[in-house]
């Protein structure tokens, strides 16, 4: 009996210490290494994504950018918005709280156009948002809580970090127990990414088409049976402005391909 | 949904050599629903596939391929083409609900 307890003891030993390494493994923010879910995909999927003209995303840019040259052109330019994406959810003096890029690209289709706003999700925001976010595409996430950025952002960012340290749902699960603690570990068939949003609007297989970060949040709620936020909330503004914080200096993919 | 057009992405090289191949890539935006699902109320949601898809190098055909149930949304064909000459190539997509679009691209002998 002896030697088989040691055995078993030595056994135990071992999975204590691969376990301590996995969580380890869960890197967030503080940790060396942050990775895009560009790294957690299949070379199928990441072939997808690198090539343009395979890229299913392509065809939203496309159309973002007629709808941009029809209603946009006469104020912008493309190389204008060069950046734009990499500093959003930014303040918007007129309605003096922070919007995300969706948000002031309906904000000004309501202003400035002006037109009907864009229904939440729908194809024609999605296809502007693609258009303007791919104009930054590489360049580095510009972090909310910067010196340069705007201060009135660090009220929102706090809340967004609140959320996402939040418990919700009957699954009693915050963002951070799975993206933080647990990431590159599996749920299920597939391996929990750090949760960059480095590539919104993207397009995921699932979906057979593209979608906003929203649209994925929401997905993670009703996961987790927690009842999302309404659509363009001020919740969801807080939680992107925290992960761009938790982002970066991550460039931008847009538009990305995830499973 | 009734498209009479597509969004759609033709992609070849501007420019290659007289008797090199080329590789044509043709993405199409179309849901390719097969007729056998039903919606979350039960109807039989109706089947809306892309059914034909032809290149034509200045009119002639150089590939037709028959699409069906089982291709996915979106669908993306590649394929590959010895180039005789400076031409225009067309590739067609034909599709239940009447739904038919071209796009063209120059391709430059040198």
């Amino acid at each position: 009996m002896r030697p088989l307890r040691r055995a078993a003891l030595a056994a135990l030993l071992l999975a204590f210490s691969a376990s301590v390494q996995g969580q380890g493994q869960g890197q967030g923010q503080g940790h060396p290494e942050r990775l895009s879910g560009f790294e957690f995909m299949s070379p199928a999927t990441q072939a997808l994504q690198r090539d343009d003209a395979q890229n299913p995303a392509f065809l939203w840019v496309k159309d973002g950018r007629q709808r941009f040259e029809a209603a946009c052109a006469r104020c912008h330019t493309p190389a204008s918005l060069r950046g734009v994406a990499a500093r959003y959810p930014a303040w918007d003096d007129a309605l003096a709280k922070p919007l995300t890029l969706s948000a002031r690209i309906n904000a000004c289709q309501v202003r400035y156009v002006p037109a009907a706003a864009f229904a939440p999700e729908s194809d024609g925001l999605l296809a502007l948002e693609a258009f303007v976010a791919h104009q930054s595409r590489g360049l580095p996430i510009a972090s909310p809580t910067a010196p340069q950025a705007d201060p009135r952002l660090a009220p929102a960012v706090q809340r967004g970090e609140r959320l996402y340290r939040q418990r919700v749902g009957q699954l009693d699960f915050s963002c951070a127990q799975c993206h933080d603690q647990n990431a590159g570990r599996r749920l299920g068939g597939s391996t929990i990414p750090q949760g960059h949003p480095t590539g919104y609007p993207l397009y995921r297989l699932e979906w057979q088409g593209l979608g906003s970060l929203q649209r994925r949040l929401r997905h993670c709620m009703s996961g987790v049976r927690a009842e999302p936020y309404a659509f363009a909330s001020d919740e969801w503004t807080a939680l992107e402005l925290y992960l761009m914080q938790r982002a970066a200096g991550m460039p931008l993919e847009t538009p990305a391909v995830r499973p | 949904m009734n498209v009479a057009t597509l969004r759609a992405i033709l992609t070849a090289p501007a420019r290659a050599r007289v008797g090199d191949v080329v590789e044509i890539r043709a993405l199409a935006q179309h849901p390719m629903e097969t007729g056998y699902r039903r919606s979350a109320e039960g109807e039989l949601l109706p089947r809306e596939l892309l059914r034909r898809v032809e290149c034509r190098f200045d009119g002639e055909l150089v590939l037709a391929a028959e699409l069906h149930a089982a291709v996915s949304a979106n669908p993306y064909l590649a394929f590959h083409l010895r180039l005789p000459r400076s031409g225009t190539l067309t590739v067609r997509w034909v599709g239940d609900a009447g739904v038919a679009h071209s796009e063209s691209v120059r391709i430059q002998a040198t």
